[in-house]
């Protein structure tokens, strides 16, 4: 996304499906359609390329009859909302303490030694964005790498940078564990899972 | 150790399917119109009698915190809204649940909606949860096409519609009057209680808001029977509990097991045993990050139960069980738990907003060395005017891990500080 379409006058705004809008603002009372604003957000952010451009908050703000403040407000406090353009694969790094324990430091070096990327930036080609958030909620799979909707678990150094690899170059890539693992079993490197099935 | 046939959550691993006929073969939806003929408050006094304490953190009787509900409905609908914003670090087991045991987790949502005389349900899933959110609608729209769900739900007379709802990644909104401003389309800050949801909640209707996993055990809780729940566990602490077992073990796993198991039997038995075996063990977070660490020498005999961990002084939390080696830095341990709850802190109050930059800085000064011990003090002091002083208990969560670091490694600490010092002189 390049900068000139910030502009609003050059601005084309995505196509919205009215019957998705229908179908969100069903959930809610009629006189409450501003909790639709999240919901929204999301659906628009995905048609958009990964982020929220002004004229788009503005529109969510028209349909839900909203103040647009009210509806920045929104988009600025939630962190997954992404007010400045993002890669086509938004790399997401937990580094909190559970996923730190297990070496996420090793996948940030990774990523930077595959992707020449650190904290908040994008390669040059708007392929890949990395950003270092906060738990990830998935700590018995640690580290864990979420690349847009998917989360990849049990990475190392190495396996990161296979994945990324993978992605460069186009392969198909399965989200999940990279070890093997069905989910949250316990599991050791030979693949050995000790519970009763 | 918890035997086989007392489980409640037999698909936890997701081994099977998590689709509507398998979940029927597990026991799911058995009977259900049998427990909706019963009497709305004999369900409530059953989850009463049952013991089960909520399973989100704070740990309080589920039962009674349904009887705090309207006894009849008035003008304004009820709501339940389940808690599925699951962000603690170390706990990840709702997550389990939605996406390998969904149909516990409807079922039990139009269970307890009944007994608390809503008609309506939602679901507040954490935006991170992407896949999860479509595992879980796509059980709920099962659900609604078999009429399990709906108008006369199970035939039971009782319309029940339910709704999922997606955050957008606030840690805050796991608080439930920040989770009801977020599902009413405004920032997540929590609200001043009182007045408490059950009396003005989402919308302004009487609003019960449950975790996840409280919800999902209601069914077998009715099905099995209370006494059959309250006879696992302790006294006080009765039921099952799923344990989440993550850092420095060989297998990290989630694991179901008996409230009041010893924390090194839990670890030892599912998780592969400590990296090193369990002399290598330097101290363990017990309850999700919130919760003040424990050093060896307690984890040695420590059981997992509200109650014990209250009295060692800290707390069960959501049973997310964080294990350090002796190889962990364990300032930096906290160090990033610290940035953790500065990024969260929603910004409301005064004393969490500027106090968990400032206990992040102090921090990380001590973490570097390049501090004195009157740091640690004045960190302390810090502490203690964050903790209490805020609206919901996110600043307690922020302050509770650094008192409990001093709490237990302040003497190496001070050595390390001391050493650098005269290193550098």
């Amino acid at each position: 996304m390049k900068k000139e379409q910030l502009k609003a006058e050059n601005y084309k705004l995505c196509n919205i499906d009215q019957v998705k809008v229908d179908e969100i603002l069903d959930k809610y009372p009629t006189t409450r359609k501003a909790s639709a604003v999240i919901p929204l957000l999301h659906y628009v952010q995905k048609k958009s390329n990964g982020w929220l451009p002004v004229p788009e908050i503005e529109r969510v703000a028209e349909i839900l009859d909203m103040p647009y403040m009210k509806v920045y407000e929104v988009a600025s406090f939630y962190t997954m909302f992404n007010l400045k353009p993002v890669g086509k694969k938004l790399l997401q790094l937990c580094h909190t303490t559970p996923c730190w324990l297990r070496g996420s430091d090793q996948i940030e070096k990774s990523i930077y030694d595959t992707l020449k990327i650190k904290d908040g930036e994008t390669t040059p080609d708007d392929m890949f964005t990395l950003m270092k958030v906060e738990c990830l909620g998935a700590c018995v799979n640690a580290p864990i790498l979420q690349i847009n909707d998917d989360y990849y678990e049990d990475l190392d150094y190495k396996s990161t940078k296979e994945l990324l690899n993978k992605i460069k170059t186009k392969k198909n890539i399965k989200p999940g564990s990279v070890i093997g693992r069905k989910s949250s079993e316990p599991y050791d490197k030979n693949g050995n899972v000790n519970v009763t099935k | 150790m918890l035997q086989n046939k007392d489980k409640i959550f037999n698909n936890i691993f997701g081994f099977q399917s998590n689709k509507l006929s398998y979940a029927l073969k597990r026991g799911d939806w058995d009977k259900t119109k049998k427990i909706l003929s019963l009497d709305h408050d004999v369900i409530i006094e059953k989850i009463k009698n049952s013991g089960l304490r909520g399973r989100g953190g704070a740990g309080f009787s589920t039962g009674l915190k349904w009887s705090f509900m309207p006894k009849t409905l008035g003008e304004r609908p009820h709501y339940l809204v389940v808690n599925a914003d699951e962000s603690e670090p170390g706990t990840c087991k709702d997550r389990d649940i939605i996406r390998h045991e969904p149909h516990k987790l409807i079922e039990g949502c139009l269970i307890a909606s009944y007994a608390m005389r809503a008609h309506k349900c939602y679901i507040y899933i954490r935006g991170e949860f992407a896949n999860e959110a479509k595992i879980l609608q796509s059980a709920i729209d099962e659900a609604y096409e078999n009429k399990l769900i709906g108008k006369n739900a199970c035939k039971s007379g009782w319309d029940f519609d339910l709704y999922l709802h997606r955050g957008a990644g606030a840690y805050i909104c796991g608080e439930e009057t920040a989770l009801l401003e977020s599902l009413e389309g405004k920032k997540g800050q929590p609200r001043l209680k009182p007045p408490f949801p059950a009396g003005v909640g989402l919308y302004g209707c009487p609003t019960t808001v449950n975790n996840v996993e409280s919800i999902a055990v209601v069914p077998t809780i009715l099905r099995r029977g209370e006494n059959w729940f309250s006879k696992l566990g302790k006294e006080n602490n009765t039921g099952t509990k799923l344990f989440c077992i993550s850092g420095h073990v060989n297998k990290p796993c989630n694991v179901e097991e008996e409230m009041g198991i010893p924390l090194r039997e839990l670890i030892e038995k599912h998780a592969g045993g400590v990296i090193g075996g369990w002399n290598n063990l330097l101290a363990i977070i017990p309850g999700g990050s919130s919760t003040p660490m424990l050093p060896k020498q307690i984890c040695d005999t420590i059981t997992m139960d509200f109650d014990s961990l209250k009295n060692a002084g800290t707390g069960l939390g959501t049973a997310g069980v964080i294990v350090m080696d002796k190889t962990t830095d364990i300032v930096e341990a906290i160090v990033r738990l610290a940035f953790f709850y500065k990024h969260e802190s929603c910004g409301q109050c005064t004393p969490c907003r500027e106090g968990t930059g400032w206990m992040w800085r102090l921090l990380k000064k001590i973490a570097s060395k390049d501090a004195s011990p009157r740091d640690i003090d004045n960190l302390l002091e810090l502490t203690k005017q964050v903790e209490g002083h805020t609206i919901c208990a996110l600043g307690d969560a922020a302050a509770w891990p650094i008192q409990g670091l001093f709490k237990n490694f302040r003497d190496e600490i001070e050595v390390g500080l001391k050493q650098k010092k005269i290193a550098a002189e």
